[in-house]
């Protein structure tokens, strides 16, 4: 039996994470990663970028073609993870084949949920999720001959998809069941802000609806909803979400909640066993409670800290929150942390709507601190508020400039600011000891 | 890892940072050149903020852990272990502005026209940062990280 190391299920985000930080310590150790995709690393985010006639596949990796290689990873591609021995500490493939490890990551993902409805089966050839490069692949073999589309779930993947179907000349159609675009993300105002975006574009958004049925045998015609319209399509998109992957570990005996659960190590309930992104789910600072939260930026993060404690180092993954960088149209926003709370929640919210710019700003406050922020059009240097957020910085006395274009470090009060920069060395030490 | 380290207490605020940050990071590499006649211009990667009397230039610090690079879908940005630079590969770049949202010291400029960032790359064909040789009153140096 091949014996790892270190040993990692699913190909993703999450996997380059711990396997770029096992690394940067440990050149020796043999790693391997599973990957049930039969493609070198690459991007599903990117998704909504290449969507054409063409995929171009190169662009849409996520590392050079010698990222295994030169940083001495086994890759074990095409083959799905269908065992998990956590007492013996090993892992069954699909063909038969086991494989020992030393410490596990499971970064098996989401996979893409299709409601049921009577005909909406992703079997048929012109109905796709949009989660994988095999997804793209289909749309894009059935872009040149379709005129219309529509697509079910006006979540962020959902309105891309819109967007970028939108952009190759279709027709398109978004139907979702909230009474409003985006609303677990985004407050009810920015909600608006990209409806009336994507009306203008001349996308028709349908809310508070679903499909009835989808009309057609092999091919999707059409769908009908359940206020009665009826639209004609000749491709149909499912993006409603994704659930955790956590058969693997349910079956392995481990705590699963919706995701998998983790402790802040990353460490699942069996010992040596971590998890890490859309399948896990993690100690969200704000909330003081564990959550899914499905996002890129996650997964990297929590393969990095699952790497330093899977080496010995102990880590702890303290600065989780959602957060979302997403543009539609000429639309640029940015939202973090609660930043859908308000004031019945026991938050103090400002915010200031600029009509002529369209610009908006959301803080979301409490107990001093930023608990979360949208920013629609003036999104330069958010990272900013990201980092006040992240560290409980006091901001009740310059609350008001949040809501300012041009916040940056001189707006924040001297000895907060000295604090904030000195970490990567921003300013002189003369000057830190100065100012 | 050397990076460009402020001295805020002797920045006049000329911005002249910003402009020889353009004129380095464009084809002709001269100054009239690059702002009459290049479309686009490029971006200053350095931010100088202004609240007077105070000014402070931001350049990227080129992080260790960089939450840029966390953030990044496509993986343009990347750090270099070995020379610990954080690059980025401006053809990966789909302008998603994800590290936008990432950084904590509001060091990645968005450059709107062409849909994609820029930041301080330290003039690395060049040796010595430009913005730091031009700096007229020396409030800029390039140096070796300093622990406090
Ligand atoms: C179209 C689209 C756009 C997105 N845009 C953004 C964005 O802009 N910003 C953002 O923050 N997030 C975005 N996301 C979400 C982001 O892509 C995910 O959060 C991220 O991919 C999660 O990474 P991961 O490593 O946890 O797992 P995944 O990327 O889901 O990968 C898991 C991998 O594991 C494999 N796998 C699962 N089980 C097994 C098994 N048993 N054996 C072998 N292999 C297995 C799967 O096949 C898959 O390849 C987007 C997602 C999509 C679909
Ligand atoms: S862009 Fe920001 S996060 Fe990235 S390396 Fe530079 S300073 Fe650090
Ligand atoms: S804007 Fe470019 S560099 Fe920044 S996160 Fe997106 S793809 Fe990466």
């Amino acid at each position: 039996m091949e014996r790892f190391d270190y040993l990692i299920i699913g190909n993703s985000v999450g996997a380059v994470g711990c396997i770029e930080t096992l690394r940067s310590f440990d050149k020796g150790s043999s790693i391997a990663v599973i990957g049930e995709e039969p493609h070198h690393v690459y991007s599903r985010a990117l998704l909504p970028y290449y969507l054409d006639n063409e995929v171009p596949v190169e662009k849409m990796l996520y590392r050079p073609v010698d990222f295994y290689e030169r940083l001495g990873v086994t890759p074990v591609l095409g083959r799905r993870a269908v065992g998990l021995d956590t007492a013996g500490h090993v892992v069954k493939l699909d063909d038969g084949r086991t494989i020992s490890y030393g410490k596990l990551l499971l970064a098996t993902g989401g996979r893409p949920i299709v409601p049921p409805i009577p005909g909406l089966d992703t079997e048929k050839e012109n109905i796709s999720n949009f989660v994988a490069l095999q997804d793209l692949q289909r749309i894009s073999r059935l872009l040149p001959l379709a005129r219309r589309a529509v697509v079910l779930g006006g979540g962020i993947i959902g309105l891309m998809a819109a967007e970028a179907l939108h952009k190759k000349g279709l027709e398109v159609s978004v139907v979702e069941l909230a009474p409003r675009v985006l609303a677990p993300v985004v407050d009810e105002f920015t909600s608006r802000l990209i409806e009336e975006a994507f009306r203008r574009s001349a996308v028709a958004i349908y809310t508070g609806t679903t499909f009835k049925e989808v009309q057609g045998g092999e091919r999707a015609t059409g769908v009908v909803l359940t206020d009665g319209t009826s639209l004609p399509c000749d491709l149909l998109v499912v993006a409603v979400g994704v659930v955790p992957r956590v058969d693997l570990a349910r079956e392995a005996g481990l705590a699963v909640n919706r995701g998998i659960l983790v402790n802040q190590q990353m460490e699942t309930s069996a010992a040596g066993v971590y998890a890490c992104g859309d399948c896990a789910e993690v100690y969200d600072f704000l909330m003081g409670n564990r959550r899914v939260l499905p996002l890129w930026p996650n997964a990297y993060a929590g393969g990095r800290v699952a790497a330093y404690n899977m080496l010995g180092m102990k880590r702890e993954y303290d600065r989780a929150t959602s957060m979302n960088a997403m543009h539609f149209f000429d639309l640029n926003i940015i939202t973090a942390g609660l930043n859908t709370a308000g004031e019945k929640d026991g938050f103090e919210v400002i915010s200031r709507f600029d009509a002529s710019s369209r610009s908006y700003r959301r803080f979301v406050l409490k107990d001093d601190r930023i608990h979360g922020f949208t920013l629609v059009t003036g999104i330069a240097r958010a990272g900013i508020f990201l980092h006040l957020m992240r560290r409980g910085c006091p901001v009740t006395s310059f609350k008001e400039k949040l809501l300012e274009g041009e916040f940056g470090y001189l707006t924040i009060p001297e000895g907060l600011r000295r604090e904030l920069l000195i970490d990567e060395g921003v300013m002189s030490e003369h000057a830190v000891a100065n100012q | 890892m050397p990076r460009v380290v402020v001295k805020p207490e002797v920045c006049i605020g000329c911005h002249l940072c910003e402009v020889w940050c353009v004129v380095a990071h464009s084809r002709s590499k001269n100054i009239l050149k690059a702002f009459l006649y290049e479309t686009p211009r490029p971006v200053p990667r350095v931010v100088v903020e202004e609240n007077l009397p105070f000014t402070l230039p931001v350049h990227c610090r080129h992080c260790s852990e960089p939450s840029c690079v966390e953030a990044c879908i496509s993986g343009a940005l990347y750090r270099d272990p070995l020379t610990g630079r954080v690059e980025h590969d401006a053809g990966r770049c789909v302008g998603c502005y994800s590290c936008v949202m990432a950084c904590p010291y509001g060091a990645v400029v968005m450059d709107e026209v062409n849909r994609k960032i820029a930041r301080c790359d330290l003039c690395k064909e060049m040796g010595e940062p430009t913005c730091v040789k031009q700096c007229p009153n020396r409030a800029l140096v390039y140096q070796d990280s300093f622990t406090s």
